[in-house]
C-alpha cells in the first residue's frame, strides 16, 4: 500500500494565506511516500513545507508559480501505475475531459493529474483516470464559482488504486473515495 | 582581613582542629556530669570562632561544627534543669566565661533552654539576649552570632497560640525582639561595606553577597508568625523595617531587603500597603536598581490578580494601578540618568500588570503607553538594541493579551510608540502584529481600521525616511512582502460598499510602495476585487445605488488603474496574467466593453513586452484558453480577437511551438455550449495549418538533422481531427482522419524516421481509443465504423 498525495493550486499568498487549518493538521510528516503537486502553489515557502510533509515530491509548473525550473509535464512511476502530471493551463480547453484524455495518451499514462480549474473531478475512461484534486486552499478561480478546499490522497495497491478525495465543506471535512482498477495487460508491447 | 586562599584553607583546617578537640574533652565532661570541666572546654571550642581570619564561606563551616556541638550541650542543660538545675544559675554561671563571645554564644544556648522551662516570661529573656549581643560589634562573628539566636529562638517565640503566649507575651515581643536583631544585624552587614582597603571592594561586595540570607532570615521569620496579621504589618513591622531600610544608605542592603518583603510578605498586605512601600522608593539610593525592585512587585501582584477573580476588586479599591504608575513616574523623575532601557523596563513591567489586573482598561493601557511616549520624546529615535527590544516586548503585550488586532488599534499611543523606534526595529514589529493576525485569524472590517492598521506596518509598506536599499536581504524582503500579502485575505468586509472603501485604501497604499513591491501586494489586491465583482454578481444590478455604491463597472475601473502601475516595475507576464482574469470575471458581468479593454491590454503587453519564447508559450496558452471561454463578445469583436490571437500562434519561434498553438485556436472557432460558435471550416482550417507547419517541421528536421524527427506532432493533430470528429464537424471527413492515420504509420515505420518510443505509443494508445469508440455502440459506433486502424 502506498500513499499518494496529490493537490495543488494553493495560489498561497496571492489568493489564499495558507491550507485551512483541517487539512493541515490531516497532513502529517511520514505518513506519506509521494506527493503529486499541479502548480501554483506559489512560493518557496509553501514548497518547502510540502517536501517537509514527504521528501518524494513532484510538481509541474503552474503559471503564478515563482520557481520557474518546474517542468511542464512529468511523469513518473509508482507500484504497477505510471502516473502523468501537468498543471493543466497548457489544454485548452479548459477542464476539457476528451482534451485531457488525450495529453494522457500522450504521456502514456494509466492516471493523470490535472488542475487548473480549481474543481475536483476523477473521470475514468477506457484509456485511464483523469484526476483533478481541486483546489487545495479554496483558492479564487475566474474558471469555478464557489470552491470548496479539497485535495487528494491515492492509495496505491498493486493493479487497484482508491482515491479518497478529502473536501471542505462548511467547516467540515468530508471524505468520499472512488475504486479504480487497471487491467492486467500492458498497455504498450514493443 | 582575610588571607590568601591556601591561608585559608588551613586557617579553617586548624580551627575545626582545634574545635573538634575542645568538643571531644567537653563531651568526656558531659559524659561524666562535669559541668565546670563542660563550660571551660565549651568556652575553649566557641573561641575558635573569635577568628577574624576567615571569609564568610569558611567561617559558615567552622559555625556549623560549633552549631552541632552545642546543640548536644543544649540537651545536657535541658537534663540539668529536668533534675532540678536550677536554670537561672546556669544561665548566670555562664557569664563567667572568659571572652564575650564564646559568653555570648552559651548564653543564648542556655537561654533557649530558659524560655523552654517557662521560669521566665520568653520576652525577658529574649530581650535581654538581643541586647547583649550588642557586645559583638565585629560584622561577620556579630552576624552569625545573632543567626546562631535566631535559630534558637525560632521556635520559642510568644506567638499566637503558642505555648510561650501569656499575659505579659504577645506576640508585640515576638515581633519587638525579630525587629531588632534584625535591625541590628543589617547595622552589622552594611559596616563590612566600609572595612578595609578601596581596593578590596569588589571582594567585599561579594563576601557581603554571602551572608544576605543571614540578614533576610529574620525577616522570613517575622513573615511566618501568625500573629503578624495585616495590621500589625501595616502599623509595626512594615515601617520598622523600611525605616531601617531607608536609614542604612546602603545600596546592596535596600536592593537585597526591598526584594526580600516583596518575597516573603503575601501579596494581599502588598496590595493594602502600597502606597508606604512605594513610598520608601524615592528615598533609596540612587544607585539602587529599583527598576528590578519595582518590576518584581508589579510581577508579583500580576500573579496574584491572576490566581483568582475574587482578588480583582481589591486591586480597584486600593487604587493600585494609579499609585504603581505615580510611583514609577517618580522614580524616573527622580532618577534623570536612568537609561531608556530602564525606563522602558519599568512601563513593559507595568503594562504587564495592567493587561492581568485591568484587561477590560484600554485607557489605562493606553495611560501606559503615552507615558512611555513621553519618556522617549525625550530621547529621540532609539539606537541601543537592548532598549529595542525591549519595546519590541511592551509593543508585543497587548497583542499577546487581546489575540485582537482590532482592541490594540484602539490604542491611540501605540503608533506613537512605534514612531520611536528605528526602521529596522519598525519592520520587525509589523511583521509580529501581522503574525499575530494570522495566528489568530482576526477579520479587519472597516476602511477606518485598515487604515490604523496600515500606519502601524508603514515600515513594509513603503520605504520609510533613511531607509537604505540595500540594507534588507533578498530572501527577508520577500518573506516581508509575502506576509504582507496574507494579511490581505484577513481585509474583509460583508458590505460590499464598505469592501470597496477598503479595497481603496489598500490600493492607496500599496501605490506608494515602489516598483519592487508592487509585484508582491497588487496580485492579492486584485484577487480581492474579482472576488468582490464576483459577490455584486449575484446582486441585483437594477438597485439605483447612489454614487457611493460599489459596482463591477467602477470595480473594473479601478483594476485597470492598479494592473497598470506593475509597468513601472515592469512585470509584464504578471499583468497579463491579471487582464486576463480581468477579462473573464467581465465576460461573467456581460460587460464586453471592459472585457474587449483587458483583452487590449492583455495583446499590448504580449506585442511589446513578452519577448522570451518560453513565456511567449504560456501566454498565448493563457490567452487562448481564456478566449476560448468568453461567450460576451460579439462577432466583430471576438474575430479581431481571434485573428490576433492565431496570428500570434503561427509567429512563435519554434515549429513545434507554432504547431501546438495553432491547433489550440482551432478550439476558438468552436465552442461547445455556444452554438453560433460552430465554424467547422475555420476549425478545419487551422488543423491543416498545423499539419503544414508540422510537415514544415519535419523537412528542417531532415535538412539539419539528416532524419526526420519524430511523428508526435501528427499524432496530436489526429487526435484533434478524432474530437471534432466526435463532435460533429461536418468539415472533417473519413476521408481525411484515414489518410493522416496512414500518413503516421507510413512516417513511423520509415528508415528516415528517428526512433520515437513515445510517439509510437501515443500513436498506439489513439488507435486503440478508436478501437474502443468503435465498440460502444449506438451513434458514435457508428461514426467510427468506417475508419480503419
Amino acid at each position: 500500500m502506498v500513499l499518494v498525495l496529490a493537490l495543488g493550486d494553493l495560489h498561497i499568498p496571492h489568493r489564499a494565506p495558507d491550507l485551512p487549518p483541517k487539512f493541515k493538521s490531516m497532513l502529517v510528516p511520514g505518513k506519506i511516500q509521494h506527493i503529486i503537486c499541479t502548480g501554483n502553489l506559489c512560493i518557496k515557502e509553501v514548497h518547502d513545507y510540502l517536501k517537509s510533509l514527504c521528501p518524494d515530491m513532484h510538481v509541474t509548473r503552474g503559471e503564478y508559480d515563482e520557481d520557474s525550473r518546474y517542468l511542464e509535464t512529468k511523469t513518473l512511476t509508482i507500484g504497477q501505475f505510471k502516473l502523468g502530471i501537468c498543471h493543466g493551463h497548457q489544454v485548452i480547453p479548459w477542464g476539457d475531459l476528451d482534451s485531457l484524455a488525450m495529453l494522457q495518451r500522450q504521456l502514456d499514462v494509466d492516471i493523470l493529474v490535472t488542475g487548473h480549474t480549481h474543481q475536483f473531478k476523477a473521470y475514468k475512461h477506457e484509456g485511464g483516470v483523469v484526476i483533478n484534486p481541486g483546489s487545495a486552499t479554496g483558492a479564487y478561480s475566474s474558471i469555478t464559482y464557489d470552491v470548496n478546499p479539497s485535495f487528494v490522497l491515492m492509495d496505491i495497491d498493486g493493479l487497484r488504486v482508491v482515491v479518497y478525495v478529502y473536501e471542505l465543506i462548511d467547516g467540515e471535512v468530508k471524505v468520499d473515495k472512488i475504486d479504480f482498477k487497471k487491467t492486467a495487460t500492458t498497455n504498450s508491447a514493443h | 582581613m582575610v588571607e590568601r586562599a591556601e591561608d585559608e584553607e588551613k586557617w579553617l583546617a586548624a580551627g575545626i582542629a582545634g574545635l573538634q578537640q575542645n568538643a571531644f574533652y567537653m563531651h568526656r565532661a558531659l559524659d561524666s556530669n562535669n559541668l565546670r570541666d563542660a563550660l571551660k572546654y565549651s568556652a575553649q571550642m566557641l573561641s575558635e570562632l573569635r577568628t577574624s581570619r576567615l571569609s564568610p564561606h569558611k567561617y559558615y563551616e567552622l559555625y556549623m561544627r560549633a552549631f552541632d556541638e552545642l546543640r548536644k550541650l543544649e540537651m545536657f542543660f535541658k537534663e540539668e534543669a529536668r533534675r532540678g538545675c536550677s536554670i537561672i544559675d546556669l544561665y548566670e554561671l555562664v557569664q563567667h566565661a572568659g571572652n564575650i563571645l564564646p559568653r555570648l554564644y552559651l548564653l543564648c544556648t542556655v537561654g533557649s533552654v530558659y524560655i523552654k522551662s517557662k521560669e521566665a516570661p520568653a520576652k525577658d529573656v529574649l530581650k535581654d539576649l538581643v541586647e547583649m549581643c550588642r557586645g559583638i560589634q565585629h560584622p561577620v562573628r556579630g552576624l552569625f552570632l545573632r543567626s546562631y539566636l535566631s535559630q534558637v529562638s525560632r521556635d520559642k517565640l510568644p506567638d499566637i497560640g503558642s505555648e510561650y503566649e501569656g499575659d505579659a507575651d504577645t506576640v508585640v515581643d515576638a515581633v519587638e525582639f525579630l525587629l531588632q536583631n534584625f535591625t541590628e544585624m543589617n547595622k552589622l552587614w552594611v559596616r563590612m561595606q566600609h572595612q578595609g582597603p578601596a581596593r578590596e571592594k569588589e571582594k567585599r561586595e561579594k563576601e557581603r553577597s554571602e551572608l544576605r540570607d543571614l540578614v533576610g532570615k529574620n525577616l522570613h521569620v517575622l513573615g511566618q508568625l501568625e500573629g503578624v496579621d495585616l495590621d500589625m504589618y501595616k502599623e509595626t513591622v512594615l515601617p520598622r523595617v523600611l525605616e531601617q531600610v531607608v536609614n542604612c544608605k546602603d545600596e546592596i542592603a535596600q536592593f537585597y531587603l526591598m526584594d526580600c518583603i516583596i518575597q516573603v510578605f503575601p501579596d494581599e498586605y502588598h496590595l493594602q500597603t502600597l502606597e508606604t512601600l512605594l513610598g520608601a522608593c524615592p528615598q533609596l539610593q540612587p544607585s539602587v536598581d529599583i527598576k528590578t525592585v519595582l518590576s518584581q512587585l508589579m510581577e508579583r501582584l500580576s500573579n496574584y490578580a491572576a490566581s483568582s477573580a475574587e482578588v480583582l476588586p481589591e486591586f480597584l479599591q486600593v487604587e493600585a494601578f494609579s499609585k504603581l504608575s505615580n510611583a514609577i513616574w517618580k522614580v524616573i523623575e527622580a532618577q534623570v540618568d536612568m537609561p531608556i532601557f530602564g525606563a522602558v523596563t519599568l512601563y513593559s513591567s507595568l503594562l504587564t500588570f495592567t493587561l492581568h489586573v485591568h484587561p477590560d482598561r484600554l485607557d489605562y493601557v493606553d495611560q501606559v503607553l503615552g507615558a512611555c511616549v513621553t519618556k522617549l520624546s525625550s530621547a529621540g529615535k532609539l539606537e541601543d538594541s537592548k532598549s529595542t527590544k525591549q519595546i519590541v516586548a511592551l509593543l508585543s503585550a497587548p497583542l499577546e493579551k487581546y489575540n485582537d488586532i482590532v482592541t490594540v488599534l484602539k490604542l491611540s499611543n501605540y503608533p506613537r510608540v512605534m514612531e520611536y523606534l528605528d526602521n529596522r526595529t519598525n519592520k520587525v514589529m509589523a511583521i509580529v502584529i501581522i503574525q499575530s493576525i494570522m495566528k489568530n485569524k482576526t477579520c479587519i472590517a472597516t476602511a477606518e481600521k485598515v487604515e490604523a492598521l496600515f500606519e502601524l506596518i508603514k515600515g513594509l509598506i513603503k520605504d520609510l525616511d533613511g531607509d537604505l536599499h540595500d540594507e534588507l536581504d533578498d530572501e527577508d524582503f520577500k518573506e516581508e512582502q509575502n506576509s504582507v500579502a496574507r494579511l490581505i485575505q484577513m481585509l474583509y468586509s460583508d458590505d460590499p460598499d464598505e469592501m470597496l472603501q477598503i479595497i481603496c485604501a489598500v490600493r492607496k497604499h500599496f501605490l506608494t510602495g515602489g516598483p519592487q513591491r508592487l509585484p508582491y501586494t497588487i496580485p492579492p489586491l486584485v484577487f480581492s476585487s474579482l472576488k468582490l465583482i464576483r459577490k455584486l454578481q449575484g446582486q441585483d444590478e437594477n438597485v439605483v445605488g447612489e454614487e457611493a455604491s460599489a459596482s463591477p463597472k467602477k470595480i473594473f475601473q479601478l483594476l485597470n488603474q492598479t494592473i497598470e502601475a506593475l509597468s513601472v516595475v515592469p512585470a509584464s507576464e504578471l499583468a497579463l496574467r491579471l487582464y486576463l482574469q480581468c477579462a473573464e470575471a467581465a465576460n461573467d458581468c456581460d460587460l464586453e466593453p471592459v472585457a474587449y479593454e483587458f483583452f487590449t491590454q492583455a495583446y499590448i503587453l504580449y506585442e511589446e513586452e513578452i519577448a522570451d519564447s518560453k513565456a511567449q508559450v504560456t501566454a498565448l496558452h493563457l490567452i487562448v484558453g481564456t478566449l476560448q471561454r468568453m461567450h460576451v463578445f460579439g462577432v466583430e469583436n471576438r474575430d479581431t480577437l481571434t485573428h490576433k490571437a492565431t496570428g500570434y500562434s503561427a509567429k512563435l519561434l519554434k515549429k513545434p511551438d507554432q504547431c501546438r498553438a495553432v491547433y489550440a485556436c482551432s478550439h476558438l472557432f468552436w465552442v461547445d455550449d455556444q452554438d453560433s460558435i460552430r465554424d467547422g471550416e475555420r476549425v478545419l482550417l487551422c488543423l491543416k495549418r498545423a499539419l503544414r507547419i508540422a510537415n514544415a517541421a519535419q523537412q528542417m528536421a531532415n535538412v539539419t538533422r539528416g532524419s526526420s524527427g519524430s511523428a508526435t506532432l501528427f499524432v496530436e493533430i489526429l487526435n484533434k481531427y478524432l474530437y471534432f470528429f466526435e463532435k460533429g464537424n461536418p468539415q472533417i471527413t473519413i476521408a481525411a482522419i484515414q489518410s493522416l492515420i496512414e500518413l503516421i504509420t507510413t512516417e513511423i515505420q520509415s528508415d528516415t524516421m528517428s526512433q520515437d518510443p513515445a510517439a509510437d505509443a501515443f500513436f498506439a494508445s489513439t488507435l486503440r481509443y478508436i478501437q474502443f469508440q468503435k465498440q460502444k455502440g449506438g451513434a458514435l459506433a457508428e461514426k467510427y465504423e468506417s475508419i480503419k486502424v
